[in-house]
């Protein structure tokens, strides 16, 4: 027999992993758009981050029903717990693909210095960011919490190629003074990826709370 | 030392074999409360402390009681001083058919206190433990039978609590109440903490999260975990634990 609450969870879980669907999709639409330079691409982003603000909003009232309506306890009450933690990380790692998106749609610009794109790393940081949340995803559904702290290491490689590319980005100003509003604008894309890690970082932290009741924030030693 | 002890205890009922091995040990001044299915022996348990289960026919216990470390099933004890100590508050309110007042002082009278004083202070100061005094101060003279559920249920708790126990059983004491009278009686257990060590037998799971500071889940007859209860609640060790409390099962 399939309990109330269990229904209410799986349901929870389909919800959850269509915004998980959408906010993958929106940082991997950023990075094509910022590699191609594609405005209407960036405008679609735009566009589909109010739909993520609406995932956030319903699956956030979702939570607050089952707490009141059901009273969860154990596991039910960590998995809501994690929800909460893991929509807000998700909404905010939407924000920065927005704000990569704004940067394209509203610059004035026709393309952007691919030599420094390359030099910086931007692609591959990326790429990494979204292989972090990707991860996170198939970590909470297969209610694997090896595969979520791995997602810690990813995180650290991200953090080690943003201080590279910061370094590169350093140099090219005083290489190239005049070009500094462009430098500018790829150290902060740049930053907005590594704050797509650390928002990964917390997704990870929140699946391992699920999954094992261990609380790893502000914990580096228990995170190994 | 615990304030109440059972090591290694079994307890039959004819051939059925209704608690098996169980140890575990209260402190002083807590509220553990017992969980588990209809069945699970939970309320066998509670019933060792003031040895209610002698009144059962073909029970056999094996195993150590203690309450304040004296073994509590050795042979001479008095148990009627033993039920002084150990207070016990039922399912179902059940004042005797007399007065607010007479309900509280039945205890004090049977054990050969006369002293009108002593026994008019007691009746006060147990009917205020037990926050009834303000609801009934004008009434106690009146039939217990005229007080509603709730308060016929504080007046049972202010009827144990008159012969001063150090120890109080509750055997789902606020199952039969609506959510108001419930809520005061748990606000009195929170309360009454202090002064007793209480033992609390639930169905209620949300109840036992609110009102204890230790749960003990049972399973046909075996304590499958004991422990702090905001552990069991958040994080059980035993799948069959987080199986009952989740509602997964029983």
């Amino acid at each position: 027999m399939v309990t109330h609450i269990e229904t209410e969870l799986s349901n929870l879980k389909i919800d959850l992993n269509e915004m998980w669907d959408l906010v993958i999709s929106q940082v991997k639409e950023s990075r094509e758009s910022l590699m191609n330079f594609d405005k209407e691409a960036a405008n679609e982003i735009l566009f589909k981050e109010k739909i993520v603000d609406v995932f956030e909003l319903k699956l956030d009232r979702d939570c607050e029903n089952i707490i009141a309506l059901y009273n969860p306890v154990a596991s039910d009450l960590r998995l809501t717990l994690a929800v909460i933690k893991i929509v807000l990380n998700l909404e905010r790692i939407a924000d920065f693909a927005k704000g990569i998106a704004k940067f394209i749609a509203k610059s004035p610009r026709e393309s952007i210095n691919p030599e420094l794109l390359i030099s910086a790393q931007v692609e591959e940081l990326l790429t990494s960011a979204l292989a972090m949340i990707t991860d996170a995803k198939t970590a909470l559904n297969n209610e694997n919490s090896r595969m979520a702290i791995s997602i810690f290491s990813k995180d650290s490689l991200i953090d080690q190629i943003t201080r590279e590319s910061n370094k590169i980005i350093g140099d090219y100003i005083l290489k190239h003074p005049d070009e500094i509003d462009e430098a500018l604008n790829i150290y902060t894309i740049i930053r907005k990826i590594e704050r797509m890690g650390d928002h990964s970082n917390n997704i990870a932290e929140e699946i391992v709370f699920y999954l094992e009741a261990k609380v790893l924030r502000h914990n580096k030693a228990a995170r190994k | 030392m615990a304030k109440i002890e059972t090591r290694d205890v079994n307890l039959y009922y004819g051939d059925f074999h209704a608690l098996k091995d169980i140890s575990m040990k209260m402190e002083e001044n807590t509220v553990t409360a017992l969980i588990g299915p209809s069945g699970c022996g939970k309320s066998t348990y509670l019933r060792l402390f003031n040895r209610m289960n002698d009144l059962i026919d073909n029970v056999k216990i094996e195993g150590e009681v203690l309450v304040d470390d004296e073994d509590i099933y050795r042979k001479g004890l008095n148990v009627d001083e033993l039920r002084i100590k150990v207070g016990m508050v039922f399912q179902k309110p059940n004042p005797f058919p007399k007065s607010v007042f007479e309900n509280v002082a039945y205890g004090l009278r049977v054990n050969g206190i006369k002293d009108k004083h002593v026994i008019e202070e007691t009746v006060v100061s147990s009917l205020k433990h037990a926050a009834l005094w303000d609801e009934v101060r004008d009434k106690l003279h009146k039939s217990a039978f005229e007080l509603s559920g709730g308060q016929q249920q504080r007046l049972c708790i202010a009827r144990a609590l008159a012969i001063s126990p150090s120890i109080v059983l509750m055997d789902e004491p606020a199952s039969a109440l609506d959510p108001i009278s419930t809520a005061k009686i748990e606000e009195l257990i929170h309360d009454l903490k202090k002064d007793y060590t209480i033992v609390i037998v639930t169905h209620n799971m949300q109840q036992a999260g609110r009102v204890s500071d230790f749960t003990g889940f049972f399973y046909m007859g075996e304590l499958i975990e004991f422990g702090r209860t905001v552990d069991i609640f958040t994080s059980p060790k035993k799948h069959q634990t987080e199986n009952y409390i989740t509602g997964r099962f029983g």
